[in-house]
C-alpha cells in the first residue's frame, strides 16, 4: 500500500508529461487538419527537402558522435588511472561548464567564431588570414561535440572504473602489449558504456535545432529545424508530429541497442 | 489515502487539460460589471505609464496581457476562452480575423480622436480593412536595407533589392529569416506584388532566393540589429523601427562607421499594427475609450518615445523635435513609399505554398 503510494507522483508525472504528450503526437502525426486519419505526414519524409534535411542530420550527428567517442575514450582512461580523489576532481572540472545554460554556451561559441570574433581577432593579431568559421557545417559539428562530449565521457568513465585492475594486470603479465590489451580487454569490457554514450550523444545531436540555428546562421536546415518550424511558423502541427514520429524510429533503434548491450544498466551516466 | 491520490491526479489532469485547452484562465474569471478592460498587445509595445494614466483618468481597471507573434495571438482570440476587449495585431492578421468574423465594428462616435491619425494611413489600411470599419492604426513602419558606410564603397551603395544579389557582397548579407519577408524581397525585385498568389511567380522568386543563398551570411531576425552594429556584415534587411536604437547605439559606442537605411526603389512592405475589438468583447465601450485615449497626440507621443516605431498620429508627429521629424529612416518621405504595399492574408492554402517553397530554399 505505502509503496504504491510512493510511486503515485512518478506515475502522474509519467502520464501527464510523457504518455499524454506522446499520444497527442501520435494523434496529430496520423491525422490531417480536419482530424481524418492519414499517413501523409509520415510519408512526407520522402520529399526532397525533408530527405535532404534528414540525411544531413544523420551525417552531422554521426560525425559528431565519432568525434565525441575518439575524444572521450582516452579521456575516460586517463580519468580512471588517477585515483578516486584526484579523478573525481577532474570529473568535477569537466562537468562544471554544464552548470551553465546550454544556450549561453552555444552563444559564446558564436562570439568566438564570428567574423569579428575572438578567434579571428587572434588570427589577425598574428597576421594570419581570417577564416570564415561560423555558419558552416563544421561549426555545427563543433557545437554538437562541445555540448554533448560530457554525455560520452561519463558513461564510459563509469564503466571503466568498474574494470578490475587485476584483469588488466593479468593481460599484461601474459605478454599482451598496450594495443592488445586495449582491443581485447578494455573495449569488450566497456561496450555498455560506449553504447550508452553513443546514444546519449547521437539522439540529441540528431534532433537539435538550436545549435544549427545559432552556429549555422539558419542556412543549414536539419530535420530538427524542419519540425520546429512546422510547429512555430508553418503552424502545421500535423506535419511536424508526423516527422517527429519518423525521427522516433531512429531513437527506438538506439534504445533497442542499449537494451541489447546494457542489460544490467551499468552504463548509465549518473 | 487513495482518495487523496485520486483527487490529486484529477487536479493534475484538469490542469493539463486547461493548458491544452489554449491557456484559458490566463486572465482569470470574466467580470460582468463595467469598469474593466482586457487588453492584448505586443510585448514592449506601450509606455506602461500610459496604462496607469488611463486607469487614473477613467477609473477603468486594465488587465494587460502580451503576445509575441500574430500567430500566437490568433488561436487565443479564436478559442474565446479569454475574451479580450482590445487587441493590436498586424495588417494581414486583422484581415484574417475579419474574414473569420472575429472582429466587431468600431463605433467611431466614441473615438473622436481618430481624426488625429494621418489620412495616409487610414487609406493604406484599406488593403486589409477595405471600409475602415474595424481598425485604428497604432504603429507603422517599412522594411529596408541597412548598410555599413565603411564596408560599402560609395558607388556600391544599395538602392534597390536586386543589390542584395551583388557578388561583391558575398558573405556580407543578412537576410530576414521569415517566409513572407524573404519572399517580399525576391518578389519585389522581380517587379511582382509581394502578395502574389501566382505559383509561377512564387517559383521564380524561390529560384532567385536559392541563387542568393551562397552570398548570404546568415538568415536572422532580431540579430540583424546587433550584427550590423558589431560590423559583422556589410548589408542587411531590417525593420525601420530599429533605426532610432541603431543610430543612438552607433553614437554611444563611438563607432568609426555609420549605418544608413535605404528604402529600395522597387518598393517594400509597409506594415501597420492597428487596434481592433474582438467580436466577443465584453467591454466594447471601454475598449473604444482606450483606443480614443491612445489616439490623443500627447499620449501617442509618449508611446512613440518608448517604442520608437513611427507613429501614424499626425498630432503626435507635430509635437516632436524637428530633428526627429526630419529623420528619414524613421519617417520616410511619402513619395518614397510609392511602390510599397501592405501584407495581405492570402489564405491557408497559399500560406502552405509559401512555407514549402521557403523550405526548399533553406534545404538547398
Amino acid at each position: 500500500m505505502s509503496k504504491k503510494l510512493l510511486s503515485g507522483p512518478y506515475l502522474l508525472w509519467m502520464i501527464g508529461f510523457t504518455i499524454i504528450p506522446l499520444a497527442l503526437i501520435v494523434f496529430y502525426g496520423l491525422t490531417d487538419k480536419e482530424g481524418v486519419f492519414t499517413l501523409e505526414n509520415i510519408l512526407a519524409i520522402a520529399t526532397p527537402e525533408h530527405r535532404k534535411a534528414l540525411w544531413l542530420s544523420l551525417g552531422l550527428s554521426l560525425v559528431s558522435t565519432v568525434f565525441c567517442l575518439v575524444l572521450a575514450y582516452p579521456l575516460a582512461m586517463i580519468l580512471r588511472k588517477r585515483n578516486i580523489g584526484k579523478g573525481s576532481f577532474v570529473v568535477f572540472i569537466f562537468i562544471l561548464p554544464m552548470w551553465m545554460n546550454f544556450l549561453l554556451r552555444t552563444l559564446a561559441w558564436q562570439t568566438l567564431l564570428e567574423k569579428n570574433g575572438v578567434i579571428n581577432g587572434i588570427l589577425s593579431f598574428l597576421h594570419l588570414p581570417a577564416q570564415s568559421l561560423i555558419n558552416t557545417p563544421g561549426a555545427i559539428i563543433l557545437g554538437m561535440v562541445y555540448n554533448f562530449l560530457p554525455f560520452m565521457v561519463l558513461p564510459i568513465y563509469n564503466v571503466l572504473c568498474k574494470i578490475d585492475d587485476n584483469t588488466i594486470n593479468a593481460a599484461q603479465d601474459l605478454g599482451a602489449n598496450f594495443f592488445q590489451t586495449l582491443i581485447r580487454i578494455w573495449f569488450p569490457l566497456s561496450v555498455p558504456g560506449i553504447i550508452s554514450g553513443i546514444t546519449m550523444v547521437f539522439v540529441p545531436a540528431l534532433t537539435t535545432f538550436v545549435i544549427s540555428n545559432l552556429l549555422g546562421g539558419s542556412k543549414i536546415l536539419l530535420i530538427g529545424n524542419v519540425i520546429e518550424q512546422e510547429f512555430t511558423r508553418g503552424s502545421n502541427w500535423n506535419l511536424g508530429s508526423g516527422l517527429s514520429l519518423v525521427l522516433m524510429i531512429f531513437i527506438l533503434i538506439s534504445m533497442a541497442l542499449i537494451a541489447k548491450y546494457d542489460k544490467n544498466g551499468e552504463g548509465t551516466a549518473f | 489515502m487513495k482518495k487523496h491520490c485520486f483527487a490529486l491526479s484529477l487536479a493534475v489532469v484538469l490542469g493539463a487539460a486547461s493548458i491544452l485547452g489554449g491557456c484559458s484562465g490566463k486572465a482569470g474569471a470574466q467580470s460582468e460589471e463595467a469598469g474593466e478592460l482586457y487588453v492584448y498587445n505586443w510585448g514592449e509595445y506601450i509606455d506602461e505609464e500610459v496604462i496607469a494614466m488611463f486607469e487614473e483618468e477613467t477609473g477603468i481597471k486594465v488587465i494587460y496581457d502580451m503576445f509575441e507573434t500574430n500567430e500566437e495571438m490568433y488561436p487565443v482570440i479564436e478559442a474565446g476562452g479569454v475574451t479580450y476587449d482590445a487587441v493590436c495585431p498586424s495588417d494581414y492578421m486583422i484581415q484574417k480575423m475579419m474574414e473569420n468574423n472575429l472582429l466587431a465594428e468600431l463605433n467611431f462616435d466614441n473615438i473622436p480622436n481618430v481624426s488625429e491619425i494621418d489620412p495616409e494611413y487610414i487609406e493604406r489600411s484599406k488593403a486589409f480593412d477595405p471600409d475602415n470599419k474595424y481598425s485604428v492604426p497604432y504603429c507603422w513602419g517599412t522594411v529596408g536595407i541597412l548598410y555599413n558606410t565603411s564596408m560599402v564603397a560609395p558607388e556600391d551603395i544599395p538602392t534597390k533589392w536586386s543589390d542584395l544579389w551583388d557578388e561583391k557582397f558575398s558573405g556580407e548579407i543578412l537576410m530576414q529569416d521569415s517566409v513572407r519577408d524573404a519572399f517580399m524581397v525576391a518578389l519585389k525585385s522581380l517587379g511582382y506584388s509581394m502578395n502574389s498568389t501566382d505559383e509561377a511567380q512564387l517559383t521564380e522568386a524561390k529560384e532567385l532566393l536559392v541563387q542568393q543563398k551562397p552570398l548570404v551570411q546568415a538568415y536572422v531576425i532580431d540579430q540583424v540589429r546587433d550584427k550590423m552594429i558589431g560590423g559583422e556584415a556589410a548589408i542587411g534587411v531590417i525593420y525601420s523601427g530599429e533605426m532610432l536604437y541603431i543610430q543612438e547605439e552607433v553614437e554611444n559606442l563611438g563607432l568609426d562607421y555609420n549605418l544608413e537605411y535605404v528604402i529600395p526603389e522597387e518598393g517594400t512592405n509597409v506594415w501597420i499594427d492597428s487596434w481592433v475589438i474582438p467580436a466577443n468583447a465584453k467591454n466594447k465601450e471601454n475598449a473604444e475609450k482606450w483606443i480614443d485615449f491612445l489616439c490623443r497626440p500627447e499620449i501617442a507621443k509618449m508611446n512613440f518615445e518608448y517604442i520608437t516605431y513611427p507613429t501614424p498620429n499626425k498630432g503626435a508627429f507635430e509635437l516632436l523635435d524637428e530633428e526627429l521629424q526630419n529623420n528619414k529612416a524613421v519617417f520616410p518621405d511619402l513619395d518614397s513609399l510609392e511602390n510599397c504595399e501592405v501584407f495581405q492574408f492570402l489564405g491557408d492554402e497559399v500560406d502552405t505554398i509559401y512555407n514549402n517553397l521557403w523550405k526548399e530554399v533553406k534545404s538547398n
